[in-house]
């Protein structure tokens, strides 16, 4: 129990910002060099893999937009944990993660968006369809660049951490829209086939790559969410630095 | 049937937007650091800082 709880306080501790510094200065070494390794043994496995029966040499594309579309959702869910902890707690590090992590999720979305793009000309014929999954992950895009944008409108980011956080939470609506769309929908996507009742649907030797590549990339996201993090508490801390050099500059000024 | 070209250009513009990103986010890390150095030289320090050392 008290071992839980030491635990618990650990964690808590890193929300301190130079307590979260000096834990991505020891981490991220370990962390690149695992995400670096899982992509490798990856990206090797899904070249060795066969094609498939049906979709041919285009199921390798398959190993790149899966992780990629499960990663556009996963990077929202954690801005929108992230926007809970900055308006029930307003915790300063809660809206840099959630800044930190906008540009990353908008990369994975739009990679989501064109890797599904290049697989549907060749398999459905057409590059792009307005069904319901399609649409719901192009409006998660712009839902990226709105809150992008609304992080970077203002200076002060005091100022913009509410806003963005509301934001973001009604933004999440969409989740389970995008997840279920498939279900709900008569949609020309189709449905789940790893997560789903009654195990998955995909051969093993299809079914193994990716869940590597799915690895790998979801290490990758966690490296660039905390290198980005790091990078936004330096950011602010210079900005507070200037903020303390020009004032002390006035006074000098005022009193000579 | 071979679609190999949609399978290049799937990879191709996955590692060039990837290469981009990573690009991005190591100019902004060497950006932060150096400035943060060069207040640090100036002796710029901050609230927080500034209250430790007067409490030791």
């Amino acid at each position: 129990m008290s071992d839980a709880a030491s635990k618990a306080g650990r964690w808590v501790d890193l929300a301190n910002p130079t307590r979260f510094i000096n834990f991505a200065g020891i981490v991220l070494p370990w962390l690149v060099g695992i995400t670096l390794l899982v992509l490798a043994a990856g990206l090797w496995m899904s070249f060795q893999a066969p094609d498939d029966y049906q979709q041919g040499s285009t199921v390798k594309i398959m190993f790149i937009h899966v992780p990629f579309a499960w990663l556009s959702m996963m990077c929202y869910t954690v801005m929108s944990i992230s926007a809970i902890g900055t308006l029930v707690w307003r915790h300063p590090l809660a809206d840099v993660s959630a800044k930190a992590a906008a540009p990353i999720g908008a990369a994975f979305t739009a990679l989501a968006l064109i890797t599904g793009s290049l697989w549907g000309k060749p398999m459905w014929g057409t590059w792009w369809v307005w069904d319901a999954r399609l649409t719901s992950v192009f409006v998660l895009f712009l839902m990226y660049l709105g809150i992008i944008a609304l992080t970077r409108a203002m200076d002060d980011p005091a100022k913009s951490s509410k806003a963005t956080a509301i934001l973001t939470l009604v933004g999440f609506i969409n989740i389970p829209i995008i997840k279920f769309s498939v279900d709900w929908w008569n949609t020309l996507h189709q449905p789940a086939s790893v997560i789903r009742m009654g195990g998955p649907t995909i051969h093993p030797s299809l079914l193994w790559p990716l869940l590597v590549m799915a690895v790998g990339f979801t290490l990758l996201f966690f490296t660039l969410h905390i290198m980005a993090m790091r990078n936004e508490i330096w950011r602010r801390r210079v900005v507070a630095m200037r903020r303390i050099a020009a004032r002390s500059a006035e006074r000098r000024g005022v009193s000579s | 049937m071979t679609h190999t070209a949609f399978v290049l250009a799937s990879y191709g513009v996955s590692i060039a937007v990837l290469v981009a990103l990573v690009g991005w986010i190591l100019i902004d890390q060497r950006t932060q650091r150096l400035a943060l150095q060069e207040l640090e030289t100036r002796g710029i320090r901050r609230r927080s800082e500034a209250r430790t050392d007067n409490a030791s």
